[in-house]
């Protein structure tokens, strides 16, 4: 039984992938676009050369993060959707440090930005944890209200205290306080790849490390799966809901740091919620929120959006196809249960999927 | 500006921008009452703006000043066909509510964006319609003094008709046979299965007509304020409109009310500058007002009790 488990584990995110491509590409054949071509583009375009690589890499930290951060949160059985908020407040928050500190030696703005970030996302999704820890109030509604409060702060922040008149974007930080090194752009072709790259990774491994090897992780493992028993157990399960949703903002918000200091180097005003904090969702749900499969989870959609850009340049497809795609992955993977039947039936067969595809 | 002018342009602008979410709100109303969780309202909305575009810029030379209104009920038909994902999902095949309703989100700009780029040739926004939904003065009714101009004139007559339509709603769920079942199947679809209710049939229903009402809300937003659609149209209003229901406790009618509240947010917002005493508060304010008391006000008032009971829950029917 438990192999069998472990055997659909990877089988029906695979399936699931395999089914978004052919979503996909049936609405392409639909409207007369090529889709050999157009994966193919998407392909090199993603991978084609070491300028590609770099910024696939680049576009796949914040997912990495974003998707370690929901994925905390859901395993003690809260469903975050505050990534965009707390990702926008560590962005937020890493561009006011570095710019407030101009002097401090380089090095020091970077881990201070990092830092600074982490903890607006953290204070950010913490207060849904708290909320939801003493007045039960259903933190998918707080996140989500956070997410929009946040943006409408965000943006009168910029306006009224960091942009110079008539603008809309704070000034950049300097150069010393930038992730992205002239090494890294050297090496890359003047890519966009930075050092926050490997920081992603690092927090997956420490992510994975901290639900398999310490007593907090496994105890927000244990609220997540029973809270009556982890009470009777002896758990603080309160004071475990709020560690979670802490560490949760804590990985969306550095997410935001790294993007703010390593890509953007400043903040504008936007119209909507940053779209990274959802994309991170996608990551997580796909991998089943392991750690370690959510680096090829982050990985897939970040050559996805990469890739997607060299469709319509290749072609006269909408390369919102890749958006398409993503969220019929997601589609697939949350009607897993029809995965299941037809897995344990023995038999997949192509019909029923699209038929599924189609409604 | 005199006074009356002044709360006339006050609310009018508080309908405008309140019919979306009246709209919406309801729609989310049906859905969670049959036990549906529905955070997937902002794809609905997408949708319904992004079709009753399309069908305005492609019909209003023939059917002139019908268009709006039939551009209404075409984005509520399609608003209906995108929910049908979330049903089968959600019903048919056990998916996590809140994941599928993601995915509504995730999907509907993607693929409308998409279909934009197709239909007008590589731009990711349609062309501005000619003819969206004027404002209506009610012959009769305004010449009521005060009141008939501070309601009645150059208003927003699909307001008036989504505060109807939610009235209606309450009378559906609350006073006629189907809608009882509706709510029961929210409540306890096992006591409801045994007493010979078709649990599924009734959460389809409530899913589809709040993908209906969803579709027309996303129409309205896009036929009386942006007149366009673009990624850009639907930017939060669902999820404003989630908040609305919750905040209305469920309730069509409170559902209504929350959202004509949030639209006087949104109105003070713009409007407040001309408003002597809230002309020195900071335009941020008004904006974050609906979500700030939301928040505030599920933490004092609500608690958790007063959600449909299997609100989110799959029902598994035992063979």
């Amino acid at each position: 039984m438990e192999t069998g488990k472990n055997k659909n584990a990877i089988i029906i995110p695979l399936l699931a992938v395999l089914s978004g491509f052919i979503v996909g590409a049936i609405l392409m054949l639909i409207f007369g676009y090529n889709p050999i071509q157009n994966y193919g583009s998407l392909f090199t375009g993603a991978f084609g050369d070491i300028f590609s690589i770099g910024e696939t890499l680049r576009n796949m930290t914040p997912l990495l993060l974003t998707g370690l951060g929901f994925a905390v949160a859901d395993k003690a059985g809260f469903f975050n959707i505050g990534g965009p908020g707390q990702y926008l407040m560590g962005w937020f928050g890493a561009i006011v440090f570095v710019l407030h500190f101009k002097a401090l030696p380089g090095i020091v703005l970077i881990i201070g930005a990092i830092l600074v970030g982490g903890l607006c996302g953290s204070i950010w999704s913490g207060i849904a944890g708290y909320l939801r820890a003493y007045f039960g109030t259903s933190e998918v509604i707080t996140t989500i209200m956070l997410n929009y409060i946040s943006l409408y702060y965000v943006n009168y922040a910029i306006k009224a205290w960091l942009a110079p008149k008539g603008s809309d974007s704070s000034p950049s930080i300097p150069s010393k306080a930038s992730l992205n090194t002239a090494f890294l752009q050297h090496l890359t072709n003047n890519s966009t790849f930075h050092w926050g790259f490997f920081i992603a990774l690092f927090c997956a491994f420490a992510v994975w490390f901290y639900f398999n090897k310490t007593k907090s992780g496994f105890e927000i493992r244990g609220v997540g799966l029973n809270p009556s028993a982890s009470r009777y157990a002896g758990m603080d399960v309160k004071k475990t809901i709020i560690v979670a949703m802490l560490i949760s903002g804590l990985l969306a918000g550095v997410a935001g740091a790294l993007d703010g200091i390593g890509n953007y180097q400043n903040i504008s005003v936007s119209n909507s919620t940053p779209s990274v904090g959802f994309d991170g969702m996608a990551v997580a749900l796909l991998a089943s929120e392991n750690p370690i499969g959510m680096m090829f989870s982050a990985l897939l959609f970040s050559a996805l959006q990469i890739g997607g850009l060299s469709i319509s340049v290749f072609s006269t497809t909408p390369s919102e196809i890749v958006n398409v795609v993503m969220a019929s992955i997601i589609f697939f993977v949350a009607i897993r249960y029809a995965f299941e039947i037809l897995l344990a039936k023995g038999i997949i067969k192509k019909s029923n999927k699209s038929k599924e595809e189609n409604n | 500006m005199s006074f009356t002018t002044l709360l006339m342009t006050l609310v009018s602008s508080t309908l405008v921008y309140a019919a979306p979410l009246i709209f919406t709100a309801l729609g989310g109303t049906f859905s969670e009452r049959s036990g549906i969780v529905n955070v997937g309202l902002e794809g609905m909305m997408v949708v319904g703006a992004f079709s009753s575009i399309v069908f305005t810029l492609d019909f209003d030379k023939t059917l002139g000043n019908a268009t709006p209104w039939l551009a209404i009920l075409v984005g509520g038909a399609f608003g209906l066909l995108f929910s049908l994902l979330h049903a089968v999902a959600t019903i048919n095949f056990r998916a996590d509510h809140i994941i599928s309703g993601t995915v509504l989100n995730l999907l509907a700009p993607g693929l409308c964006v998409f279909l934009t780029r197709i239909f007008y040739s590589g731009k990711g926004q349609t062309p501005v319609i000619s003819q969206g939904l004027d404002k209506v003065t009610f012959p009769g009714l305004s010449k009521i003094p005060f009141f008939g101009e501070v309601l009645f004139t150059r208003t927003s007559l699909i307001a008036y008709l989504a505060i109807l339509i939610s009235i209606v709603s309450w009378y559906f769920l609350y006073r006629t046979n189907i809608g009882l079942r509706l709510r029961s199947v929210g409540e306890n679809p096992v006591a409801a299965d045994t007493l010979g209710i078709n649990v599924y049939k009734y959460r389809y229903m409530g899913v589809l007509i709040s993908g209906f009402l969803g579709g027309m809300g996303g129409a309205v937003m896009a036929l009386t304020i942006t007149l366009n659609f673009s990624t850009n149209t639907i930017s939060g209003q669902g999820f404003m409109a989630l908040a609305a229901m919750i905040f209305g406790k469920w309730h069509p009618i409170g559902a209504m009310g929350a959202a004509v509240f949030f639209g006087l947010a949104q109105s003070l917002s713009i409007t407040s500058a001309y408003i002597p005493l809230l002309s020195h508060v900071d335009s941020v304010w008004f904006q974050i007002a609906p979500y700030l008391i939301t928040i505030i006000v599920l933490v004092i008032f609500l608690g958790k009790a007063v959600a449909p009971a299997a609100d989110g829950t799959n029902y598994i029917k035992n063979k």
